[in-house]
């Protein structure tokens, strides 16, 4: 059944079905229903990863030396923990710019240069063809093999080379033709290609389960499960030592731990993962799903390695078959021809999936940062005359696509014979980890330089060139071995497998370490001895600190000049075509509320970074810039500006989130000190006027006093009687005087709380009775009738003794000036209840208007006598009194109207109420 | 300087003072005072008194305190000078009150003089005969 | 973004979690001679812990905020 046309029947059934699927794919896409808008599909986009390396290398590898196959999956995985960090600043970053490649993401960061774009276009496309190679060299001898059936016949031993060489070659030109059929139907301004995206997903179900299928088969078909396909295998002789595999030798970790760095770096950096992983990435969000599922894919496409590996060793004890064959041999040398089919199938689906996105992501680089940059300054004039020049972006993308899958075969005629899948795999490997420097130091450092990029990219590149490609030359006879055995002109340091003398380790490791010295030297060396320009640190800025800047506007603070807007509009077009570019400028016109092309837009920076956005989605960022540049007259801003306009953005976050906070606080503040600022000036007044009557008070008398004396000191010839007269006043007055003194000085000592209060239990009935006894002089002279209401005891009350004989003074002698001059009567009556002590002072005076009852307890209120005109007393007593009352918990108050007298009261509370 | 009596220059009509304080015992010392250095002296309670006599015929000089209820020396003072036959009038401010703003207050109502109290009996009658001489 | 942080950190960690248990003193451990449910110790370690691991990056990045 197995014939030769039945095999390639199949096989192009197969390729059109996922052309199929890529096409419907494309066309739920252009409709805007994308159908790869989903986690799932992302996650299995990405195990692109495995390719025929992966289906058939890993099973050679593992009959050989038992796990060296497994660091190559660990490493993502370890890597992919990572991503959460890492990949997401990526993402972020490559949307933000709009990049469209890895070589154009490098370029971009070190200030949009099209030299380094191109330096790492060079860099990926050689160190890939070793990598294409092995897909051709896979799906070439899995033909050969499977045509062979029911024979087993390893490639190399078949028939002549012709046959063979057209397989490969064949296999190559198909390929070519299918990938430009994939990849450069059109052309997208992001680079998306769904179809591909959709397409890769299925194949990689595909060879997920044709490899379980056989593995199942083997464990469970020709073994009795896993535990019984060990045991044999540990009692097989080739196999025993492989059951601890480790060995205990240094040589042995070294190159695990270094094979699993190069696949950390492989995940991030081969050209078709930077594709599926950030190119053709639709949301963000479906990097959540990834971090598992593929890990988990890789785990599963390996549970049957080891199975398949011991299994084929056992099965072919005597070494004839390729162990990269075990996968397809073993079920055909079982007669299980449709399991054998689809192992066929399987593998052709890794290699080609491998190939489609990898040439397909080489050949957007070499169109971009390679060819373009290098077209537009050659003839810049005419290149500027074309009106479109779609037609040649496709088509220097088909040719670089043909060129790379020639260039591959070419390898593989050349030095793809003499080894195993897994170290040619390797190779690609360690060429695209020269990029992990820079990649990685550009989103962290902002040191970064264009000049340190270029340096360590050369220095890396070169020794990989020496270290690990003249050697494969060398092995497969197009360099003289001479060359392996004692080095360039018999300079022995200087051998290629032993740089500097270093010996003991196995190709990949010492080609490792010898380039990642001269690359992270070289970069990190030639950075921080330079320094950069304006664009590189607005790019380095734009990169490393792509969270903390808001959208696309970011990149368009940095821009400074003059521009037109059909100008714009007409570069748009030509690059992208007339219908794109139209969409374009409606969408740009729509998010601002304009409509196009009726409403003029501004051609401000933003329009500018926006055109130019769009166009490097097309030719990439370096050229995008050039072609902007050349249509809009730029003013460069000098490095110090940038490093000022980016200082002033950074600052102005930070000061807005600081302000939003101060503003509170200084409202609040702000409400605090104008009350504060009340009070004081409040205060302030009252001191003043304090001062200014109580000096008013104290000078009055002394006036007397002053005039007197000296009046009687003048004139000694003064009669008697007005001597008298005098002298009588200025005794008077001294009294006055003494009295007001002591009275502000007591006030003064209240009010501070200096006053020293001699705390007692009062009895209030024998206060009363005592101020009425010493004041009976007074009555009888100003014939005031006195009737006192005294019950027969009354609670003490926590008082001053002496303060409460001054208070009743007060009251008293108020009463008497102010009760009616010619029928005085005064009442005092003293009551208690409700644990508080009450005395009242009633007077038949004139009353006291209800205007001036809270007045007359202020400081310096004199009432005025409407006879004299002129005020009684100091017009502290009361005042003082109230404090005196107030201190010791009690409350004093006046009831009182005009023309029937006055009553002023008091309360104290009993000793121990509260 | 000695006290010039009115009496002694013979045939001089004395000069007439108002004193306008409500402190009476103020009042009583110069009353005393102005009327042994030979001036006639006429006496107001309050302000409103005051401006009454002044109504009346307008003294030469007017002694006249601040701080007196009804209306006070401010206001006497600055009535006083609007009355077209009061041009001749010397007015003294008495106050126990000394604070710059009081005395330049009582010069911008148009007091000739500013006395603070406790003063000196001779320092005022001496200014008084200054004023009264031109 | 106190929470994708965190994630972040974990994620770190498990990363360097990943790189102990896959390296030199943890490995030459199992490297020993005998079977664990009829694998090769050390075979059965690796899968076992790389599937573990790869349990916990799940559970890092699926529970809920």
């Amino acid at each position: 059944m197995l014939h030769g046309t039945v095999i390639i029947l199949t096989a192009f059934a197969y390729l059109g079905l996922l052309f199929a699927i890529a096409y419907f794919a494309d066309k739920r896409a252009d409709a805007g229903r994308p159908v790869i808008n989903n986690p799932y599909v992302y996650s299995l986009s990405l195990a692109v990863y495995a390719t025929a390396w992966t289906f058939y290398g890993s099973v050679g590898r593992a009959a050989s030396d038992g796990i060296g196959f497994l660091p190559i999956y660990i490493g993502p995985t370890l890597m992919i923990a990572l991503w959460w960090v890492v990949m997401r600043k990526i993402l972020r970053i490559s949307k933000q710019n709009r990049i469209t490649s890895l070589a154009d993401f490098i370029a971009s960061r070190y200030g949009k240069s099209a030299l380094l774009g191109g330096i790492v276009t060079v860099i990926a496309v050689v160190g890939i063809l070793p990598y294409i190679s092995l897909q051709l060299k896979a799906i070439s001898s899995s033909f050969s093999i499977l045509v062979q059936y029911p024979e087993i016949v390893m490639p190399g031993n078949a028939e002549p080379q012709s046959m063979r060489e057209d397989t490969a070659l064949w296999v190559a030109l198909i390929l070519a033709a299918f990938t430009i059929a994939f990849g450069t139907r059109h052309l997208d301004a992001a680079e998306h290609h769904q179809g591909m995206v959709a397409a890769i997903a299925f194949e990689s179900l595909v060879k997920l389960l044709a490899f379980m299928a056989v593995g199942v088969f083997v464990t469970f078909g020709i073994y009795n499960g896993f535990g019984d396909l060990f045991t044999r295998a540990a009692a097989h002789p080739k196999l025993r030592d492989l059951m601890t595999p480790l060995g205990g030798v240094a040589g042995g970790y070294a190159s695990w731990v270094w094979l699993t760095i190069l696949s950390m770096m492989a995940i991030m950096f081969l050209p078709r993962q930077f594709q599926v992983a950030v190119v053709e990435n639709l949301d963000e969000k479906h990097l959540n799903k990834a971090i598992w599922l593929f890990p988990l894919y890789m785990l599963a496409i390996n549970v049957f390695v080891l199975p398949l590996a011991f299994g084929g060793v056992m099965h072919f004890p005597d070494g004839r078959v390729d162990a990269d064959t075990f996968v397809l041999t073993l079920p055909m040398a079982e007669k299980q021809e449709f399991l054998a089919l689809l192992v066929f199938i399987g593998g052709l689906s890794a290699a080609t999936g491998m190939v489609i996105v990898e040439t397909i992501a080489l050949s957007t680089m070499v169109c971009n940062d390679l060819v373009m940059p290098v077209l537009l300054r050659m003839r810049a004039l005419r290149l500027n005359e074309r009106r479109d020049l779609t037609g040649l972006l496709l088509g220097i993308r088909r040719g670089a696509i043909v060129l790379i899958l020639l260039l591959g075969y070419l390898y593989f005629k050349l030095a793809g014979e003499a080894y195993a899948l897994v170290s040619i795999g390797l190779i690609s490997f360690a060429a695209v980890a020269q990029f992990a420097p820079v990649v990685l130091g550009g989103i962290f450092w902002k040191g970064g330089t264009r000049r340190g990029a270029i340096a360590g990219l050369i220095a890396g590149f070169a020794v990989w060139f020496y270290t690990l490609l003249l050697p494969a030359l060398a092995r497969s006879g197009w360099l003289p071995t001479g060359l392996l055995e004692h080095g360039p002109w018999g300079v022995e340091l200087l051998k290629p497998l032993e740089l500097f003398g270093l010996t003991g380790l196995d190709q990949i490791t010492h080609a490792m370490i010898w380039s990642m010295i001269a690359n992270i030297g070289c970069y990190l060396g030639v950075s921080l001895s330079a320094s950069s320009s304006a664009d590189e640190h607005r790019q380095a800025s734009l990169f490393v600190d792509v969270f903390r800047h808001t959208g696309e506007a970011g990149g368009a603070r940095f821009w400074r000049g003059t521009a037109s807007v059909p100008e714009l509009h007409n570069l748009l077009a030509r690059f992208l075509g007339p219908g794109t570019a139209e969409a374009a400028f409606r969408e740009y016109a729509e998010a601002r509320g304009h409509r196009w092309p009726d409403d003029a837009l501004a051609a401000d920076a933003e329009l500018v970074h926006y055109v130019e956005v769009q166009l490097a989605g097309a030719i990439g960022a370096a050229s995008a810039r050039v072609m902007v540049a050349s249509v809009a007259k730029e003013e460069a801003l000098t490095v110090d500006e940038v490093r000022e306009v980016l200082d002033e953005a950074s600052q102005v976050v930070v000061y807005s989130h600081r302000l939003e906070q101060k503003s509170h606080e200084l409202e609040a503040a702000t409400t605090e000190l104008r009350e504060a600022n009340e009070r004081l000036k409040e205060l302030d007044r009252m001191k003043d006027d304090f001062v200014s009557t109580v000096s008013h008070e104290l000078r009055t008398p002394l006036t007397s006093i002053r005039a007197f004396t000296e009046i009687l000191l003048e004139d000694p010839k003064v009669e008697l009687e007005q001597r008298r007269k005098f002298l009588g006043i200025i005794t008077k007055e001294a009294e006055r005087l003494t009295r007001l003194i002591n009275q502000v000085l007591d006030l003064a000592k209240i009010e501070s709380g200096n006053a020293d209060w001699v705390e007692s239990a009062v009895d209030m009935k024998e206060v009363i009775s005592d101020t009425l006894a010493a004041m009976d002089q007074l009555f009888k002279e100003k014939k005031i009738e006195v009737r006192a209401q005294l019950p027969d005891r009354v609670s003490p009350v926590t008082s001053d003794l002496d303060r409460m004989i001054q208070v009743m003074l007060n009251l008293l002698s108020n009463a008497v000036k102010f009760c009616d001059a010619a029928a005085g009567r005064i009442e005092v009556a003293l009551t208690e209840r409700d644990g508080s002590v009450r005395v009242d002072v009633r007077d038949n005076g004139r009353g006291i208007d209800p205007e001036n009852h809270e007045a007359i307890f202020s400081k310096f209120h004199q009432a005025s006598d409407t006879l004299t005109g002129k005020p009684h007393g100091s017009g502290l007593g009361l005042h003082i009194s109230r404090q005196i009352v107030e201190h010791f918990g009690g409350r004093m108050w006046v009831e009182s109207r005009l023309g029937s007298g006055a009553c002023l009261s008091f309360t104290l509370p009993t000793a121990g109420a509260t | 300087m000695p006290l010039v009596h009115a009496a002694d220059c013979g045939g001089n009509v004395s000069k007439r003072i108002l004193v306008a304080d409500d402190e009476p015992n103020i009042v009583v010392a110069l009353e005393f005072l102005l009327r042994r250095a030979g001036y006639e002296v006429q006496v107001a309670r309050n302000g409103e008194e005051a401006l009454q006599i002044v109504e009346r015929g307008p003294p030469d000089l007017v002694l006249l305190d601040v701080m007196m209820p009804v209306r006070s020396g401010y206001e006497v003072c600055k009535r006083i000078r609007e009355r077209p036959d009061c041009g001749h009038v010397k007015i003294i401010m008495l106050t126990a009150k000394g604070r710059d703003l009081e005395v330049n207050k009582g010069l911008a109502m148009g007091a000739d003089l500013y006395v603070t109290k406790p003063f000196s009996t001779r320092d005022l009658v001496d200014k008084i005969k200054s004023l009264l001489v031109a | 973004m106190g929470d994708s942080e965190r994630r972040g950190q974990r994620f770190v960690a498990l990363c360097v979690l990943g790189i102990l248990l896959f390296n030199y003193p943890v490995l030459a451990l199992f490297n020993v001679p005998g079977t664990l449910f009829g694998i090769p110790t050390l075979y059965a370690y690796i899968f076992i812990a790389w599937a573990a691991l790869i349990g916990l990056m799940a559970a890092n990045v699926e529970t809920s905020r």
